[in-house]
């Protein structure tokens, strides 16, 4: 097919209907006309089967999930081998913790960060770690997880929250830093310019300018941030490692809704297969409404 | 709090973020040294994989990756591609088109281990339905299914960037096709896929960097053999899957230094992969391809 | 107002340290590993923390991820039910016991249409899995199971994906019932597999024979008897077709031991015995004092490892366990009461 629009086909589409005015003309063009016609369709067919696909796995979750839904599940902490009853409390707990510690550990480091890249942009180190950080953006995270049982877990010797958060910061902290950079650099620069011929230091501008302004964007970003690692599994394989039990030391394992749905489906329990869909419903809505939100605040920004 | 201790924090984290970077190649390189003096780079040709008799090759992971990250992008791509020219082109601008891309950037969210869920309950029966059509062993895990499901998890990416691209197709361009008479296929056909070449290239590196490391999804579906798969239907294991499946056991020093060696491979593919992704991206961007 | 929130955070953390520091009293223990006593393990801890109120987090991921842990010195027990070899203690920091908990058994299950009892011999086992034999209609298998509707389906074999106890007692006794296997595969936790799955754990070979018509597997009694699983009657050494039974381990299990308890009891000769049959282990460092543990840690581990050889054993038998035969309780009790806190003992 013809390259572009000036190509020696197009060209001679023409010149045949110079050539030819009357005899060509209404067949060619009703060829062309069906070629259209049939591009739609072409194209069509693949946009169906992906919306039934994505929409088959949204209704399997939402259906099996809301099967195993009740006061219990919520409420309960893990029960022994087959013994029925029991809930996901201690996962839910958990990944509270777990996701809620890592995202305090990203956020000074991705802010701080940002803003050095998004007001040093041509310096040589702005740019070999805008690259880097860029890239890390799609590190495997089973690979965090290996790493981190090597410099932590066994340290530290024993498995933690406090390592899984680590792990699951890892994996935050490129995202949000590449994001919040991006805002940061979206704020005008005439905010910037203003204050500064005002007197005000470029530290104040910093945080008294350009991180209010930015609020939006910095909430958005965070939001994205912690919809992506709530949903992570490997990293906590190594490092938080699980436990049946309601807890909230830091020092200790501790469970977390990704490391139940994965343990639950290997087993060969009926009822174990439920809860997993129940928590893989209550994590994929979480991180829905968090996306969903986020985007729109972005837009909204933007 | 001064300017110049202001510099010298936010530098310090960017540094940091350097630092960590390189803490990570450091750790997986070290820990592969034994590998490299045992094995040499033979590691990597090497198709046996056996702790029994300590003999490590990486072919077969390699291959696993190689295979299931193709099939995926196979399968993905005529879909990925259509939705996306559908969303930049038909629907430009529209309200379908945002609500699509809600709709599809709601699915690239879903985290591995949901979609490693889904593959096991519906496509690994399709599968093995398919297998026994076709005479072979109706295990329903495989090379086959992990890939249908990596090619599920990869639309959105290439999808939303196609969109985009799609879009940014100059209006001048499109309405001067139009103007000298093409019909839209042919304009689609003859401007704006030439134009947005280079974002697909992205596109496609971009998830295939996300396919190289997804991890869980593809654990919970290839069958975990480690052996070299000979086929389609075959089970096998990729370098992310085989880390997951094998790292928390490996007793001997030799075993979990060879664990690190797949870990060194696999962060350098999907970091290369990445890279060149986004340097496209960075390209079309700021450029005027 | 960044200052607040920065000495907003530092309280936080604060706050949420303080629910981690550990107090004189112990009041949770850690370990992990084996899959194959894990109903077991579970049941026992459960009763244990009612009645002594320390929770113990038990993760099953397979021996071989047990012993790397206490190896890593990251639990306070490792489970395996592979022994540590000699050749393979230097791998420890220091001089670890193997306290013996139960006996179970290795059971061959199977997903047929119409649950046929089904008769398999070692060597039988031993080529399906090496692949020599592809569909339940063999003549092989047709002629120990005469008068049994066998289907042409493709047989399907499952193995342990993770480094395994239950996978090296299985291999142990293919190793023992056929040369092939012995030469071309060997016996160890984690074996190169000519043909087959993988699947993690007891329970995710349990899971997939449970959901794959033609698959076979092997599996710990206990997940065999909770799924519902077809099991085959083995012949053992002595040319006696056996079940897995609490008799029948126990009879696997009642011989000399040695005074570590360190045997492997595949294959057994007890003319009663069924044949794949496995102790397994509680691994822990004679020294307890390692690693930053308190002497409280230490007894609490160490009182653990009491019960369970004694008031624990109770609840063997209702899992489809068998409790540990006399004298291996007797040299239990006088490994635990060998270990030590800087030298002293502790019971």
């Amino acid at each position: 097919m013809s390259k572009d629009a000036l190509s020696r086909d197009a060209i001679s589409n023409d010149a045949a209907f110079i050539r030819n005015p009357v005899e060509e003309d209404p067949k060619l063009i009703k060829r062309r006309r069906t070629k259209n016609k049939a591009f739609v369709v072409a194209l069509a067919i693949p946009v169906i089967i992906v919306l039934i696909v994505l929409g088959h796995m949204l209704v399997t979750i939402a259906v099996n999930g809301s099967k195993a839904l009740n006061i219990d599940f919520f409420a309960q902490a893990q029960k022994p081998f087959g013994d029925p009853g029991g809930g996901v409390a201690n996962a839910i707990l958990g990944s509270l913790i777990v996701v809620g510690l890592a995202t305090v550990l990203s956020l000074p480091i991705s802010i701080l960060a940002a803003l050095y890249l998004a007001e040093n942009a041509q310096k040589w180190l702005a740019k070999l770690v805008l690259i880097l950080v860029n890239a890390l953006q799609g590190i495997p995270s089973i690979i965090v997880g290996i790493v981190i049982y090597t410099w932590l877990v066994i340290p530290m010797r024993g498995f933690s929250a406090f390592s899984g958060s680590v792990a699951l910061a890892f994996i935050m902290i490129p995202l949000l830093t590449t994001n919040m950079r991006e805002i940061f650099a979206l704020v005008p620069g005439s905010y910037r310019e203003a204050a500064l011929s005002l007197g005000v230091p470029q530290w104040r501008t910093a945080f008294g300018v350009i991180l209010p302004a930015a609020k939006q964007g910095i909430l958005s970003a965070t939001g994205l941030g912690v919809a992506r690692i709530a949903g992570e599994t490997a990293p906590l394989l190594f490092t938080a490692f699980g436990s049946p039990y309601i807890s909230t030391a830091l020092g200790k394992p501790i469970s977390a809704l990704p490391l139940v749905i994965y343990e639950y489906i290997k087993s060969p329990y009926d009822d174990w297969h439920q809860k997993a869909w129940g928590a893989a419903f209550i994590l994929v809505c979480f991180v829905f409404v968090m996306t969903v939100s986020m985007n729109l605040k972005k837009d909204k920004q933007a | 709090m001064n300017d110049k201790r202001y510099f010298r924090i936010t530098s310090g984290a960017a540094v940091a973020l350097l630092l960590a970077f390189a803490a990570v190649l450091l750790t997986l390189a070290v820990d592969s040294m034994p590998t490299f003096h045992v094995f040499g780079l033979g590691f990597f040709t090497g198709k046996q994989w056996n702790p029994v008799t300590k003999q490590y090759g990486a072919l077969p992971f390699l291959s696993g990756t190689l295979l299931t990250s193709f099939v995926a992008l196979l399968v993905s791509l005529p879909l990925s591609l259509s939705v996306g020219i559908v969303m930049g082109e038909y629907l430009r601008n529209s309200f379908l088109s945002r609500a699509m891309s809600i709709f599809i950037n709601l699915l690239a969210s879903i985290p591995s281990v949901v979609y490693g869920l889904w593959g096991m309950t519906t496509i690994v029966p399709l599968v093995q339905r398919l297998e026994g059509a076709a005479g072979v062993a109706p295990y329903g895990v495989g090379i086959l299914s992990a890939s249908l499901v990596l090619a599920v998890m990869i639309i959105p990416y290439m999808a939303s960037l196609t969109a985009q691209v799609m879009q940014r197709v100059p209006n001048s361009m499109r309405e001067a096709a139009l103007a000298l008479g093409t019909t839209r296929q042919e304009m689609i056909l003859g401007v704006s896929i030439p134009y947005i070449r280079s974002g697909v290239a992205a596109g496609v590196l971009l998830a295939l960097g996300r396919a190289l490391g997804e991890t869980m999804a593809v654990t919970m579906l290839i069958g975990n053999a480690t052996r070299m798969p000979n086929s389609v239907f075959a089970l096998g294991n990729t370098l992310a899957s085989v880390i997951a499946s094998q790292f928390n056991e490996a007793e001997s020093d030799l075993h979990r230094s060879a664990m690190m060696t797949l870990a060194l491979v696999l962060f350098v593919l999907s970091f290369l992969t990445n890279l060149l992704g986004r340097r496209i991206i960075g390209k079309t961007e700021n450029g005027n391809v | 107002m960044k200052r607040n929130r920065i000495r907003g955070l530092i309280v936080l953390l604060l706050v949420l340290s303080v629910t981690s520091v550990a107090t004189a009293q112990v009041t949770s223990l850690l370990g992990s590993g084996a899959t194959f006593p894990a109903p077991l393990y579970t049941k026992m801890f459960d009763v244990y923390a009612q009645k002594t109120g320390i929770k113990v987090n038990y993760q099953a991921i397979g021996s071989s991820g047990g012993l790397k842990n206490i190896q890593d010195r990251v639990v306070d027990f490792g489970a395996s039910d592979s022994f540590v070899k000699d050749s393979d203690m230097a791998k420890y920091p220091a001089k670890i016991v193997h306290i013996p908990t139960t006996v179970g058994a290795v059971v061959i299950v199977y997903n047929l249409p119409g649950n046929p009892a089904l008769r398999l011999t070692g060597e039988l086992v031993a080529d399906i899995y090496l692949g020599k034999i592809t569909r339940w209609n063999d003549p092989a298998i047709k002629a120990q199971n005469p008068g049994v509707n066998l289907p042409s389906t493709p047989i399907m074999p499952v193995y342990r994906s993770d480094g395994s106890g239950t996978t090296f007692n299985f291999t142990a006794y293919l190793s023992a019932v056929s040369p092939e296997w012995s030469s071309q595969v060997g016996n160890a936790n984690s074996v190169s597999w000519p043909v087959g799955q993988g699947a993690a754990q007891n329970s995710g070979v349990a899971g997939v024979v449970k959901q794959t018509t033609g698959s076979i597997g092997y599996v710990e009694l206990a997940y065999a008897n909770q799924n519902k699983l077809s099991m085959a009657t083995l012949k053992n050494a002595s040319g006696n077709w056996v079940q897995a039974t609490t008799a029948s381990i126990s009879a696997a299990a009642s011989l000399n031991m040695p005074k570590d308890t360190r045997i492997v009891l595949a294959n057994t000769s007890a003319p009663q015995g069924y044949p794949i049959s496995s102790l397994t282990w509680l691994v822990v460092y004679q020294e307890q004092s390692y690693a930053g543990r308190t002497r409280e840690q230490a007894k609490a581990l160490v009182d653990l490892l009491m019960w369970i050889i004694q008031d624990g054993q109770q609840y063997a038998e209702a899992l489809d366990y068998a409790p540990l035969p006399k004298s291996a309780v007797a040299d239990a009790e006088a490994i635990i009461s060998s270990i030590t806190y800087g030298g002293q003992k502790l019971r």
